[in-house]
């Protein structure tokens, strides 16, 4: 059964229908943590971010208070926040954007001011356009109130956050591109060295990138302390998550649960969560951490919801996204479309990347439309392993960013787990679900 | 206690232990430990970027040996690579799998095959067969992104060098990728066509045939191709070159990394106007600069005829043999070699025994004063903490110059303080720029080392002198002031009297002569000016006439006789009516590779051979000598310069002593310890800089892929130098004795008249497309000249008026004409500028008409119509 009695971090005012509002979010013990951290050494709210052991909500699952230790002394330094979520089923960000944006803006504040960083920058999807409408006024709620601007709350600190919106390329998304684009450059991630921005960043100052969920758990771990966000969860996998659920199941949705204490099953079956499959249907695969990972099949259903968990079996928690697949989804579409995404949205740099999208996607759109060929699948893996050596979990990198190394999970995953389907579509020619 | 600072840091390379550089780039030193990584973005002269992953290669690291690219990594001590496992090789023919995908491989049609790197990689490592059976990518091909170059889509490997080039190294923003995933493609601005004067190194690095030049497209294969390396003469910054012809055809022209000068890039000038040298075979009107003189002539019942060289050669020595020294003078010779312009030295000097001859077209410095300059070299330049200039457009004058600048201020942050008298394509990278209008750069230049307050009425302002002054520092120590002449409508002892200033106040700073026709500065330094003797010398006693004063004793009928070297007296001169006018009663020997109005004049004229077809040595504006090479025979009957002064000079009865090039380059150095015979026979070193101290720069090994179009994976032509010695050092004699700033007549107190408010005073500038004989042989780039038009401040346009375009009438010293005017926020408040060679559509000559050549400065007047 599900365990479900964790207090709700980051969605507790979604229930309201002005959740968004300053009012509610004052009415709901909004700014109070922020009003206390102004109290605390920035280094002790950072002490409390480094107990809380709050991993990155954005993909990677970086320690945040690690992430923050990183900032090299400079008399210039930033913070920018990543809410340029694009993943295809990924929409927990969205959610908080549009849901809580002042719970944002309040976490914000206080990683500027644990980082003693003046000038903030809020990175969102240009798609969100409720998320970008709804962070700005609560950034312009924020600077009404002096929460924001010179000297806030009557103290030294002062901080401005510009609320910058992206300009549609998934690519943004990766901390490096996102500060390019943030440049007015072209979204072109970074060579690395330098390994982190933390060290040269914006402008090629020091730069602390957070998720959006990531800040958003900030003020109820300086209300409630880092020990009692520590406490929930198990291991490494501290605190509850943001899941984004989607694909065939009853009830898709956001849903934030404990870490660790649930599993893949409490999930997708749970009345209160997933529901269960949709018709009655078999559970076929999961995606269990956004586009970027490799699948699951049914054995992994008691599995816990924990980024360790997860990686030991071979793939990743990542973006808190879960797909389900059923027995009448078809892996072929589901891996050529998510190709798709990615050809789409490469930014053009490496070459393997850039070539080997774009032939994956094609080659997949003729196995899922006619056209395919049994060598087909061999081609298909001798080319995944180009952009991704070896086609080991993490993935071995050729390129600049992570972005190819995403290329081939599906599409190894696919064909690894589903090979029969994959020959039904080349004898049937073309997808035997149509 | 010193620390022991370790020069190099050890790794390993497959198995093998080298010491390399610290912080050196991984390519690099594998590279020099022989092991050579493929690649294709990878660009020595441009920061990496990692975008083909054609050079990934195994690394040790925490996690295990990964892949990661060999063009990014900067090496550390302990470090090991393995670059030919199979790990390295499937990744790397995954990578040129990838790329070859949507390739068009229609190599047959293609510019660069035969010397493609993707060709080549190919070839050498690529699958016989393609997997790729899907559709390929498709665009129109090919598309014209500028005047110059034409952009293949399809063929594009997206390695950003062409991108790269752009905005790193040029600063232009005309091309950029627009597009993603595999639709990403090379777009030009949607504003402004590819017309940097640049444009051409793209199409040269591209490794591939999507960038072509219009120029060379489709001309020759380059298996066809033979080349010499040479330098180039279009302008003065001596770029080294590859002349490639097929046959006798001139073909190509490509930049050489020369590492003290031009670093492989060329600007559109210099790489594209081959045309003017040997396209011509069937223009025969002598007047027109774009005809080839192939023939001697003399003129009969008023026509030149083509005449025998022994009835042409007699006929100028009849000419000359009436002449004494005073009625006799030269004019010209920055088009020459320096072997050419020593013959002439000798010839007027040692036989005519006159001292009227002059390099220059009273439009350069004083070469005195030039000569008692502490020199600075371009690397002194570009290394220099902060560089003063007062000269020219840079990019219009010496482009690579400017490239080279424009870099130390970009990448290194140096600080540029500008005397800025009009548009400067410096101008935005600037620290400080002293608006100084006609008739005020002395004032500007006595301010910041008097230490005194700007004057009243200057357009530059005091807090603007301080930020100059503590730039340059107390002694300018680590200041190079770049000295060329900038307004050619002002008189030039402004400019020579704030370099003057300069020069006695800060005693550290060196200076660097910007001085812009070809080998102007190898002409002087062979004595081609009064007072100066050959090897950078001087005679404090001689006297003798400038360009100016022999036009003007010929006018007077003082002089008689004037011998042209190199042709062009009325393409260069500011005074084209008054050089008419003495033209017209002197007796004319035109000494001459191509035709022009001044052959109108010209009693006897006698065909040279010109650069690409004659061997020698030239001198750049650093004074670094470096060779040319023949690599075209030179048509008709045209003979090198040396021999026609031997041959004049016998009919004379003297004997120059003078038998063939190499014979003069010796008795240079030989007699004046100039370095010439030595820089012929050098294969090791990037030519000898005149009295440098520290030791030459060696020539690079070319790299294979970094020069692509050169070099590709085999070797063609230029010989490696790795090993070569340095062949028959020829004697050399001590080094004459220059002129020092003492030997200046003190003129100090320059006499400026107060400037007319109503009018605005007149700039006349340099533009690297003009009216000379090399852009008006080329078609290819005729469109590039801009129509002539007088450039104005935005408050002066606003004052007048008239919104930019509108034509008016503009009236200076000898007349009006109609103008129109144009914004341009370079122009200095209450000036105007125009570009020197300008005519109107009816003719008249902009320049002639409006610069009052009596004045210190002249002015303008402007009347809407």
């Amino acid at each position: 059964m599900a365990v479900l009695d964790a207090p709700r971090i980051v969605s507790s005012r979604a229930q309201f229908a002005d959740s968004y509002t300053l009012s509610r979010y004052l009415a709901t013990g909004g700014y109070v943590a922020l009003r206390k951290a102004l109290t605390m050494f920035p280094e002790q709210v950072a002490a409390e971010v480094d107990k809380a052991s709050l991993l990155g909500r954005g993909g990677a699952g970086f320690p945040a208070g690690r992430k923050w230790s990183m900032l090299r002394k400079s008399p210039i330094s930033y913070l920018v926040v990543n809410g340029d979520e694009s993943e295809p089923a990924t929409f927990k960000d969205h959610f908080l954007v549009e849901s809580d944006p002042h719970q944002l803006v309040e976490g914000v504040i206080i990683a500027a001011y644990s980082l003693q960083v003046s000038q903030a920058f809020i990175y969102i999807r240009g798609e969100f356009a409720l998320g970008l409408e709804r962070v700005q006024q609560a950034v312009n709620d924020a600077y009404a109130q002096g929460a924001l601007g010179s000297k806030i709350f009557g103290s030294d600190f002062s901080l401005d956050i510009v609320v910058h919106p992206g300009a549609g390329a998934y690519i943004c998304g990766e901390e490096t591109a996102l500060i390019e684009g943030l440049e007015g450059k072209r979204g072109f991630p970074r060579i690395k060295p330098p390994f982190f921005p933390a060290v040269t960043g914006l402008y090629g100052e020091p730069t602390v990138v957070n998720n959006v969920e990531t800040m958003s758990n900030l003020p109820w771990i300086v209300n409630n302390g880092g020990e009692a966000f520590a406490a929930l969860g198990a291991g490494r996998s501290t605190g509850t998550r943001l899941f984004a659920l989607a694909g065939r199941v009853v009830n898709p949705g956001v849903y934030e649960i404990e870490m660790v204490k649930n599993t893949f099953r409490d999930l997708i079956y749970d009345p209160k969560l997933g529901g269960g499959i949709t018709g009655d249907h078999k559970l076929k695969a999961i995606i269990p951490g956004g586009v970027s990972a490799p699948w699951f099949g049914p054995e992994m259903l008691d599995l816990p919801l924990g980024q360790d968990e997860v990686g030991e079996k071979g793939s990743m928690l990542g973006s808190g996204s879960v797909v389900v697949m059923d027995e009448t989804s078809c892996v072929v579409r589901v891996a050529w479309r998510i190709t798709k995404f990615f050809a789409r949205e490469s930014c053009g740099q490496c070459t393997p990347c850039r070539e080997g999208s774009g032939w994956i996607e094609r080659a997949m759109y003729r196995l899922e439309h006619g056209g395919g060929r049994m060598e087909d699948m061999d081609l298909l893996l001798d080319l995944c392993d180009n952009i991704a050596p070896g086609l080991s979990w993490p993935p071995q990198q050729t390129t600049i960013c992570v972005l190819g190394s995403s290329i081939p999970s599906s599409v190894h995953s696919a064909i690894a787990m589903f090979p029969d389907d994959f020959r039904e579509h080349v004898l049937h020619g073309g997808c035997p679900h149509d | 206690m010193t620390d022991v600072i370790r020069t190099t840091v050890r790794i390993t390379v497959n198995g093998r232990e080298i010491d390399v550089t610290p912080g050196e780039l991984l390519i690099e030193a594998a590279e020099q430990a022989g092991e050579y990584i493929p690649r294709f973005c990878y660009h020595p002269r441009m920061d990496p970027v990692g975008m083909c992953r054609m050079c990934l290669v195994e690394i040790d690291g925490p996690r295990g040996a990964t892949l990661q690219p060999a063009c990014y990594i900067h090496v550390n001590d302990g470090m090991s690579v393995v670059t030919n496992s199979e790990k390295v090789k499937k990744a790397q023919d995954g990578v040129l799998e990838f790329l070859l995908a949507n390739h068009p491989l229609d190599c047959p049609v293609c510019d660069k095959g035969g010397e493609c790197p993707l060709q080549d990689q190919t070839l050498a490592h690529g699958s016989g067969e393609t997997r790729f059976i899907e559709e390929k990518r498709h665009f129109v091909k090919p598309i014209e992104i500028g005047e110059l170059v034409l952009l293949d889509r399809e063929r594009c490997i997206q390695c950003a060098r062409c991108t790269r080039f752009s905005d790193e190294i040029a600063g232009d923003t005309e091309i950029a990728f627009s597009g993603r995933g595999d639709a990403i493609e090379v777009a030009p601005s949607p504003d402004r066509p590819f017309n940097s004067v640049f444009s051409g190194n793209t199409v040269q690095i591209c490794p591939v045939g999507a960038l072509t030049a219009k120029p060379y497209r489709f001309s020759a294969r380059p298996w066809d191709l033979e080349q010499v390396e040479s330098t180039c003469t279009t302008c003065a910054v001596g770029c080294r070159i590859a002349v490639q012809s097929s046959g006798n055809r001139l073909t190509r022209v490509l930049g050489v990394d020369s590492d003290p000068v031009n670093q492989g890039w060329l600007c559109d000038k210099g790489r594209f106007t081959l045309d003017s040298i040997d396209q011509n075979p069937t223009s025969s009107n002598v007047l027109d600069e774009s005809t080839r003189i192939d023939s001697p002539m003399i003129r009969i019942n008023g026509v030149l005829e083509p005449v025998s060289w022994g009835e042409a050669l007699e006929a100028a020595a009849t000419l000359l043999r009436h002449a004494t020294g005073h009625s006799v003078g030269a004019i010209g010779g920055a088009s020459l070699t320096n072997e050419g312009a020593f013959a002439w030295e000798r010839f007027v000097r040692g036989v005519l025994i006159s001292e009227n001859l002059d390099a220059q077209f009273d439009d350069g410095l004083d070469p005195i004063l030039l000569q008692g300059l502490a020199k600075a070299t371009i690397n002194d330049a570009v290394n220099a903490k902060t560089v003063v200039t007062l000269s020219g457009d840079l990019r219009e004058e010496l482009p690579i110059l400017f490239l080279r600048l424009r870099q130390s201020i970009v990448r290194n942050g140096h600080a540029l303080v500008e005397f800025a008298f009009g548009p400067s394509a410096l101008r935005p990278v600037a620290r400080v720029s002293l608006a100084v209008r006609p008739g005020e750069m002395h004032l500007a230049a006595r301010a910041i080392a008097d230490g005194s307050d700007a004057p009243t009425g200057v357009a530059f302002r005091n807090e603007q002198l301080d930020e100059v002054r503590q730039l340059i520092g107390d002694t300018g120590d680590g200041v190079v002031f770049v000295v060329g002449r900038a307004n050619l409508a002002e008189d030039p002892r402004v400019l020579e009297n704030a370099i003057r200033r300069l020069a006695a106040r800060y005693s550290d700073a060196t200076f660097l002569v910007a001085l812009r026709r070809s080998n102007v500065v190898g002409a002087l330094d062979m004595g081609l000016s009064p007072g100066l003797r050959p090897g950078r010398g001087f005679d404090p006693r001689a006297k003798g006439r400038s360009t100016r004063e022999q036009l003007a004793a010929l006018r007077s009928g003082e002089q008689k006789v004037l011998l042209v070297l190199g042709g062009n007296v009325l393409g260069n001169v500011l005074d084209t009516n008054g050089a008419r006018q003495a033209l017209e009663v002197a007796d004319v020997i035109a000494v001459t590779g191509h035709g022009g109005p001044t052959l109108a004049y010209a009693n006897v004229v006698l065909p040279v051979a010109v650069t690409h077809e004659r061997t020698g040595t030239v001198t750049n504006i650093e004074g670094r000598v470096t060779a040319v090479t023949p690599k075209i025979v030179a048509p008709g009957s045209a003979w090198p310069d040396v021999a026609i002064a031997a041959e004049l000079a016998a009919l004379l009865g003297e004997n120059l002593g003078l038998e063939s090039v190499e014979h003069t380059a010796h008795a240079i150095e030989a007699t004046t310890g100039y370095p010439a015979l030595s820089v012929m026979n050098d294969e090791v070193f990037d030519g000898t800089v005149v009295g440098a101290k520290g030791a030459p720069s060696l020539r690079h090994a070319l790299d294979p892929m970094a020069v692509p179009g050169i070099r590709s994976t085999e070797s063609v032509g230029i010989a490696s130098y790795v090993g070569a010695t340095m062949v028959a050092d020829s004697p050399r004699g001590a080094l004459v004795a220059s002129a020092t700033l003492a030997d200046l007549a003190n003129d100090d107190v320059l006499d400026v008249p107060p400037a007319d408010a109503y009018a605005l005073r007149l700039v006349v500038s340099r533009r690297l497309y003009d009216h000379g004989v090399a852009m008006q042989g080329s078609p290819a780039l005729a469109n590039l000249v801009d129509p002539p038009s007088l450039s104005l401040h935005r408050v002066d346009l606003d004052r007048l008026g008239v919104p930019s375009g509108t034509v008016v009438d503009v009236t200076g010293a000898h007349g009006t004409l109609p103008l129109p005017v144009v914004l341009d926020d370079g122009v200095c408040v209450g000036t105007g500028v125009i570009a020197f060679g300008s005519l109107t559509l009816a003719g008249d000559d902009v320049v002639a008409t409006l610069v009052d050549f009596d004045s210190v400065f002249s002015q303008v007047r402007l009347e809407t119509r």
